[in-house]
Formats: structure tokens, C-alpha cells, sequence
């Protein structure tokens, strides 16, 4: 039998990532400041688990403007809801072999 | 064992922020609680306006009058109670929205949760939608003198708009969604007992929902 272990997605390996993640798997896209309420993470910690993302291709960066204010959402991309969802089978099937 | 603990331990963190990032779950048990009683005291004046009239005591002896388009004695009933009444209705509402606002408000700053934020604004768009385009059809009927169909209409599109909102606050609100949807379409057959159902759904069904909600979030906290 397949290991599950070897189908957890190393990037996801992060309270943070994870935390992200599940945000944007519900949500069309989350702002930067949503994310950090949600997660209660400094804004440099964030940014650099959100950089990681992004460069594995998990999510994509939208940069806007509420009035003045600079407004950057984040939304998931095909690759990144494909990732999590086999990160979600993988923890499944860890549980069910547990069980055992 | 530590690796079994852990695994749970994520999943609930991800089902938590699911949750919470897409739902609005700070909504109160007590503002059900007090919006019922804001209804009852509300209906409670209408039906003294209401049986002080002579199209009330036609419309309590089940005729179907209530269904006719406005004519003569309608159109007077319109000016004589159609004032009243609305000053009534419009009371109940605001009340009803600024006591469960309040309760909300108390819950979501313990939990210190903002209560304007994007969860809070979708939920309010969606329940907002059903019930506004309810709302103008509602004045209408009331234009075309078909007072009859106002507190069935009231609890079915109060109802469709509790349905569509569950999916953005805590998920039960749907069973009371339900539950005005089926009291509104049992009374559009019992013309003249509107009110008593307009009591019975947006009285008693707020309190027993808001007091089962409260029971089962609020009480140990």
C-alpha cells in the first residue's frame, strides 16, 4: 500500500499555509487584512507564507485600491485547490490507517 | 498517540477556518428572542386596530372580501387603518432590527469579532435580496387592495430569505426558514387568521429558535 505520508503536499506543511488555504477554498478571494484577522499573524509572517504560495503556484495576487488604500486579495488557482484537495485524502487516509 | 492527535488537530483548524471566513457566526441567540417579542407586542397592537374596524370583524367571520380589488369600502379602509397599521408595522421592524443588532453586537465583541465585515456584509446582501424584492411586491398587493395575501406573503419571502442566508451564518437558521416558509403557505388558506399566523411565525418562531440557539452556543459562554 501507498504510504500517505509521501502525498502530503511539503508546502501545506504549515499551520499558516494550511490556514490560508482553507481560506480561499471557501471564499472567491480574501484580503490580505482577512487573512491575517483570521489567522492573528504579524504582517511580515504572513506575507512571507503567502510569498511561498504564490511562488508554488497554490494562489494568485491581486493588487487594488479601496479609495487610497492599497487592497491586495489573494484568490486559489486550479493547481493550488488541486494540491489541497489531495493534501485532505492524504490526512483522510492517515486517520483510517490509524484507526486500524 | 501524538501523530493521530496532530492530523485531528488540522482538520479542525481547517474546518474552523472555513467556517469562519465564510460565515457569519456571531448572530445571536437573544436576537431571535427579542425580535419575537418585538412581533408579538407589534401584532398585538395590529389586531387592536385591526378589530376595531369593520373590515376586520368581515374579515375574522372568514369572508373572502379581503381578496377584492379596491374599491369604495376598501379604499376607505385603506386611509382609516392602512395609516396605523403601517406606522404599527414599520415600529415592529425597526425595533425588531435595532434589539437584535444590539444582542449580535454584544455576542460578536466578546467573541471579538467585528460585527461590519465581509462575512456580515454577504450574509445582509443575502438575506437582503429576497426580502426587499418581497417587500415592494408586498406594497403593491397592499396598493391593489389584496390585504388578504400581506402576512402569508410576509412569512414566505421571509422565509425564502432565512433559507438563502443559512448558507452564510450559523446553518439552523435554515429550519427556521422553513418553518415561516410552511406557516405562509398554509395561511394563504385561512383568509382573515393572517395575523394570528403573522404572530405564530414571526413571534413564536424567533423565540423558540432563538432560545434553542442560545441553549445550544451561548450558555456556557
Amino acid at each position: 500500500m501507498k504510504n500517505p505520508i509521501e502525498q502530503l503536499q511539503k508546502v501545506f506543511d504549515s499551520r499558516v499555509r494550511l490556514g490560508v488555504m482553507s481560506a480561499l477554498m471557501v471564499n472567491d478571494q480574501v484580503s490580505f487584512n482577512e487573512l491575517k484577522e483570521l489567522i492573528q499573524l504579524t504582517d511580515g509572517n504572513l506575507a512571507s507564507h503567502l510569498k511561498a504560495l504564490e511562488e508554488n503556484g497554490y494562489i494568485k495576487v491581486n493588487k487594488g485600491f479601496v479609495g487610497r488604500k492599497t487592497n491586495t486579495t489573494y484568490a486559489v488557482t486550479k493547481a493550488g485547490e488541486k494540491a489541497f484537495r489531495l493534501h485532505l485524502d492524504a490526512l483522510e487516509q492517515m486517520i483510517k490507517q490509524m484507526g486500524k | 498517540m501524538t501523530d493521530q492527535n496532530q492530523t485531528l488537530e488540522t482538520i479542525k483548524d481547517i474546518r474552523n477556518i472555513m467556517d469562519r471566513s465564510s460565515r457569519f457566526l456571531s448572530l445571536s441567540g437573544l436576537s431571535g428572542v427579542g425580535a419575537g417579542v418585538c412581533a408579538l407586542a407589534g401584532a398585538w397592537f395590529a389586531n387592536d386596530v385591526i378589530a376595531g374596524s369593520d373590515a376586520g370583524k368581515t374579515a375574522k367571520a372568514g369572508t373572502i372580501r379581503q381578496y377584492e380589488h379596491a374599491d369604495g369600502g376598501l379604499d376607505m379602509l385603506h386611509s382609516f387603518m392602512g395609516h396605523r397599521l403601517f406606522m404599527i408595522a414599520a415600529v415592529t421592524l425597526i425595533s425588531a432590527i435595532v434589539v437584535a443588532v444590539i444582542f449580535t453586537y454584544l455576542r460578536s465583541s466578546r467573541q471579538g469579532i467585528p460585527l461590519w465585515s465581509s462575512t456580515s456584509q454577504r450574509l445582509i446582501w443575502n438575506v437582503a435580496v429576497p426580502l426587499v424584492a418581497g417587500g415592494l411586491f408586498l406594497l403593491k398587493l397592499i396598493e391593489a387592495g389584496v390585504y388578504g395575501l400581506i402576512a402569508p406573503g410576509c412569512l414566505i419571502f421571509y422565509g425564502l430569505a432565512l433559507v438563502n442566508g443559512a448558507k452564510y451564518t450559523l446553518g439552523e437558521i435554515r429550519f427556521l426558514g422553513y418553518g415561516m416558509l410552511l406557516l405562509g403557505i398554509i395561511s394563504c388558506w385561512f383568509p382573515g387568521y393572517g395575523l394570528y399566523f403573522w404572530a405564530a411565525g414571526f413571534g413564536l418562531l424567533h423565540i423558540i429558535y432563538g432560545i434553542v440557539m442560545w441553549n445550544k452556543y451561548e450558555r456556557q459562554a
